[in-house]
């Protein structure tokens, strides 16, 4: 079964996200700080308490099923808040069980690439920050398809633009990744194996876009296409 | 009514207890197994699995945690689940890794903006968690941290998923654990600091629960460190007895000179 699989994806285009193997199986892991200018962002704090010193092992987050939506689909703006920030990733589809593997064919693992946006309300704790920022309802769009890994010659020197009401906001690179996506898909099935269909974010520049309700997000991935989300604000 | 979720003979099936205490199971299609003869799995379709930190006061205190004004929330992925008679991976390399009793929550109904009276009926069931963490792994980034909370077969679930009209009070429950047979860890849910009526509305407040998704409510004072071989069960009053074994890096072959594993037992 997972050999077929292996063998297929390499052949696939575009892969539609609602079917098996490569459906989304309800788990996006994300990493944090994973990008040279979000821990540079941080300055000095990064070795004073409560932090005490640079993170070691991979910086990760999940996204839940509640907070997935697809190109086109509104996110959801809690009234309670100005300003919430859209961290544009590129995100590793998982195309075969990766469980401690070695950098140099931890792509073999995977299927295809997609646009990951998390969306969080803006926190300055690093320590410990709530769930309820980053796990609300349609805070996580994905998409807007995913392309074939043979589509990519390397994941990583891709330019992510990030637009807001068509005004560009931030230009980042995946070459700037402190652990580009093969080292993090090793490091972090080191411990925890990641299974066909499930999505790595592999990190996000800094500052964050700063997005307000009523604005349209729309992030660009070269060779992936563009990921469109329009913000709109929720009752109280 | 309780129900467990078993492979057999090629597949899985819905099983329950058959007999008083005979150790028998019946599957869905009438046949009788021992069981010890089938692999339990996770006793239903987990969703988002929403765990919380520190909700007991006592294992705050022991912990050395100030108590909080709201609740410590996490997340955890799918690979961290397995079920009942499960094995869970000690590496060799940590000093603490310890066992975590909690009662899990299973909704039964899409919840989004509950109050907190309203909040009991969209519990379909209840049932046992083990919630495993290797403290040598803490890091001060986003506690806490996936390689401490949300390792591979760290989270057993079950035996059994217990209806909720068979839990007469989920505020009124006694959790125990016992490593090889001593008694390690004792409490009882009412000692809980946010209730499982004031998770859901809580959670509910800003994310939709839906069908499968289970929250792992905390644990009381008592963990303690498990070493390779131990067998560690976790037991709640109406729920039954959630075992599980630690095993060693050498049945993964991590560490191996071929990176060969040994067979498991």
């Amino acid at each position: 079964m997972t050999v077929s699989v292996s063998m297929a994806f390499a052949d696939l285009r575009s892969i539609p996200m609602d079917v098996a193997p490569f459906r989304l199986s309800g788990a996006v892991y994300g990493a944090l700080l994973n990008h040279r200018a979000a821990l540079a962002a941080l300055g000095d704090k990064v070795g004073k308490p409560p932090h005490d010193a640079a993170p070691k092992a991979p910086v990760l987050y999940i996204k839940p099923r509640n907070t997935f939506a697809l190109c086109g689909d509104f996110v959801p703006f809690p009234a309670a808040h100005d300003e919430l920030e859209a961290a544009a990733n590129l995100g590793l589809v998982i195309g075969r069980s990766a469980c401690r593997v070695a950098p140099d064919d931890a792509l073999e693992h995977v299927a295809g690439y997609l646009i990951v946006v998390d969306v969080s309300i803006p926190s300055a704790s690093h320590y410990r920050p709530q769930v309820r920022f980053k796990a609300r309802d349609g805070f996580c769009p994905l998409g807007p398809k995913v392309t074939a890994r043979a589509d990519i010659p390397s994941p990583d020197a891709l330019k992510i633009r990030t637009r807001i009401d068509g005004v560009l906001v931030q230009t980042a690179s995946t070459a700037d990744l402190i652990r580009p996506a093969a080292q993090l898909l090793a490091a972090v099935s080191e411990f925890m194996t990641l299974a066909p269909g499930e999505v790595l974010a592999t990190g996000a520049a800094a500052p964050a876009a700063r997005v307000r309700s009523g604005q349209t997000v729309l992030v660009e991935i070269d060779g992936l296409g563009e990921l469109s989300n329009r913000f709109l604000g929720i009752g109280a | 009514m309780k129900r467990a979720k078993v492979a057999f003979a090629g597949s899985i099936h819905e099983a329950v207890p058959h007999g008083e205490g005979e150790g028998l199971l019946r599957l869905a299609d009438g046949r009788r197994v021992r069981e010890d003869q089938v692999v339990w799995l996770p006793p239903f379709e987990v969703g988002t699995i929403i765990a919380l930190g520190l909700n007991y006061a006592d294992h705050a205190k022991e912990l050395a945690l100030n108590s909080q004004d709201e609740p410590l929330v996490f997340l955890k992925g799918p690979g961290t689940l397995i079920g009942h008679r499960g094995q869970t991976r000690r590496p060799r390399d940590v000093a603490f890794m310890h066992y975590e009793c909690e009662l899990a929550v299973v909704i039964g109904r899409t919840a989004a903006g509950v109050s907190r009276s309203e909040a009991l009926a969209h519990v379909a069931g209840y049932c046992i968690a083990n919630d495993y963490a290797i403290r040598d792994y803490l890091e001060n980034w986003y506690r806490p941290n996936l390689r401490v909370k949300n390792r591979d077969g760290a989270t057993a679930l079950g035996p059994w998923f217990v209806e909720a009209a068979d839990v007469a009070d989920p505020a009124d429950l006694d959790l125990r654990t016992f490593v090889n047979g001593k008694q390690t860890q004792a409490g009882n849910t009412r000692q809980m600091i946010f209730d499982v009526a004031y998770l859901i509305e809580y959670l509910s407040a800003f994310m939709t629960l839906s069908a499968g998704d289970v929250i792992l409510t905390g644990t009381p004072h008592g963990v303690g460190n498990v070493e390779s071989g131990d067998e560690v069960v976790c037991e709640i009053e109406g729920l039954g007895r959630l075992a599980n074994t630690i095993v060693g890096d050498e049945v993964y072959g991590v560490g191996s000179q071929d990176g060969r594993s040994m067979p498991c037992a």
